[in-house]
């Protein structure tokens, strides 16, 4: 998974590129986390538009991402699910638990 | 189609290519075949993880042939084994937030049948079986 991270108003956007696998990714999306977390960022973005894969691995660190940074008094949202991401995510009752958003200036906005 | 497969996560797309060859030919949509190279994704990770513990000396050994346009994947480990009734319910409101415990659920959503045996010769097997040409709308029902 390739990781390339912008500031866009305050708001930390992760443009993530590849799968989110056990093995492969997972890892890597929770320690850029961490990072972002533990620098003060509070308001962060995950476009997953290039997001190819995702598995129950991936899924979990997505969870814990978000738990991580809520817990931390931040905002963690969601940015362009692919379908069957959004698949994944629905079948898990998970999709009710991220705020998600179909257009970047709206998603930047809503941190306001 | 058999593998026996050493206990690296990079092993898990070679096992998904295969099975798509296999499938090549066949009436299954894409749809279909997508969620079928889910479920074997999260059965071999799960074998590698939690039945072989990433030990590199113990092996996942995978069998997958179509009978009667059903596809059947067994996947065995060759680790102590499991209680599959000891696995929370992901959607239970104490486990919704869990890092964990989803990949036994995703198998069993996106295939028809998932049985778990413990196999004869050591180790847990799981059996996934999805019929190939359900029709479309099906497929839609039951994720």
């Amino acid at each position: 998974m390739k990781t390339n991270v912008r500031e866009v108003r305050g708001v930390s956007i992760l443009d993530l590129k590849g799968k989110i696998t056990i093995g492969s990714g997972d890892v890597q999306l929770r320690e850029t986390i961490n990072k972002l977390v533990d620098s003060g960022k509070k308001n962060i973005l995950i476009n997953m538009q290039e997001v190819t894969t995702i598995d129950s691995s991936g899924i979990g660190e997505l969870v814990g991402c978000y738990t991580s940074v809520t817990n931390k008094g931040g905002k963690l949202k969601l940015l362009h699910l692919p379908p069957k991401i959004s698949d994944v995510l629905t079948v898990t009752q998970l999709i009710t638990v991220f705020d998600v958003y179909e257009s970047e200036s709206e998603a930047i906005s809503s941190f306001a | 189609m058999r593998l026996s497969l050493s206990s690296r996560f990079e092993n898990i797309e070679m096992a998904q290519h295969l099975c798509g060859k296999l499938l090549e030919g066949r009436d299954v949509s894409e749809e279909t075949k997508h969620w079928i190279l889910m479920a074997l994704r999260e059965g071999l990770a799960n074998a590698i993880k939690h039945g072989n513990g990433q030990n590199l000396s113990k092996r996942v050994h995978v069998e997958m042939r179509v009978v009667e346009e059903t596809l059947e994947i067994r996947i065995r480990d060759e680790g102590p084994g499991f209680d599959p009734r000891n696995v929370g319910d992901p959607l239970a409101p104490e486990n919704r937030l869990k890092t964990s415990g989803r990949g036994i659920f995703y198998m069993k959503t996106f295939m028809d049948d998932v049985r778990f045996e413990r196999a004869a010769a050591g180790g847990m097997e799981i059996v996934l079986t999805k019929k190939l040409n359900a029709s479309s709308e099906r497929e839609g029902g039951e994720r």
